[in-house]
């Protein structure tokens, strides 16, 4: 139906989280486990999460976001997100993530910063 | 499209695994094509849906599966969605229903269900007894 899994990138110390179609509940369970990973092994100071293959998202999405956001904010990194589409805007509004995260049209602008 | 009065429904008896989350919305958002809702209204309805699936697969019956039983009817333009488990129940629903609620220990869930499915359906009713189980009567008027 979809391509349910992660993908990441590395750039510098920054970390580039490509999200699954459907950021629900069932598709979010291997995003802690495989970050904590990353994130143990590479000195990464900056999370981006890519939205823009993502069409539905619902609260276990801001459930995961907020997750790592505390977890960067603990280290003094910072996270971004690019590639919003309509719904998800409308989620990441409702959960409050636009008040931590800052929001960027593209790649290039959230990894410039 | 039948007459005004006649309500349309559809029951669905889905095994509660998180891969049925998906299927549950989608299945959802198909059926209320027929009253012509806006794509926003489509999408409102399908995070409520998730919302209340995710709710039964996680806390009904706490990851260890049993049935989800979902039946949305159509009457006029109004779309009335049940989601029901016969898993653990909730013993206090105001607190479960307090924005930012959890249960969870490992921080990654946000307790922001309930909220999303008040925010995106016009009634959100629960009903539930501890052992016995819960059900969630959302209802939203569809505009046209």
């Amino acid at each position: 139906m979809n391509q349910p899994h992660f993908t990441y990138e590395a750039e510098g110390h920054t970390l580039i989280v490509h999200l699954p179609e459907e950021l629900d509940h069932h598709n979010c369970s291997g995003l802690k486990y495989e970050t904590d990973l990353i994130l143990s092994e590479n000195y990464i100071r900056r999370i981006i999460f890519d939205f823009s293959r993502t069409r539905f998202m619902d609260s276990s999405g801001i459930g995961i976001l907020l997750n790592r956001y505390k977890q960067m904010a603990l280290s003094g990194g910072s996270v971004a997100i690019y590639g919003a589409g309509s719904q998800a805007l409308r989620i990441l509004k409702m959960g409050g993530i636009l008040k931590l995260m800052k929001l960027y049209d593209s790649k290039e602008a959230a990894v410039t910063g | 499209m039948s007459e005004q009065n006649k309500p349309e429904i559809l029951k669905m008896e889905l095994e509660a695994l998180s891969q049925n989350e998906e299927f549950a919305r989608v299945a959802v958002a198909v059926f209320m094509a027929r009253l012509d809702p806006t794509l926003e209204e489509v999408e409102d309805v399908k995070t409520a849906v998730s919302e209340a699936v995710t709710n039964a697969v996680i806390h009904g019956y706490q990851g260890k599966g049993g049935i989800i039983y979902i039946e949305v009817t159509v009457e006029g333009q109004e779309l009335t969605v049940s989601i029901r488990d016969t898993g653990i129940g909730i013993t206090d629903i105001k607190q479960a229903m307090e924005p930012m609620f959890t249960t969870d220990p490992d921080g990654v869930r946000s307790g922001m269900g309930f909220s999303f499915m008040e925010a995106f359906m016009d009634q959100v009713e629960v009903k539930s007894e501890p052992d016995k189980g819960t059900a969630v009567i959302m209802k939203k008027k569809i505009s046209r």
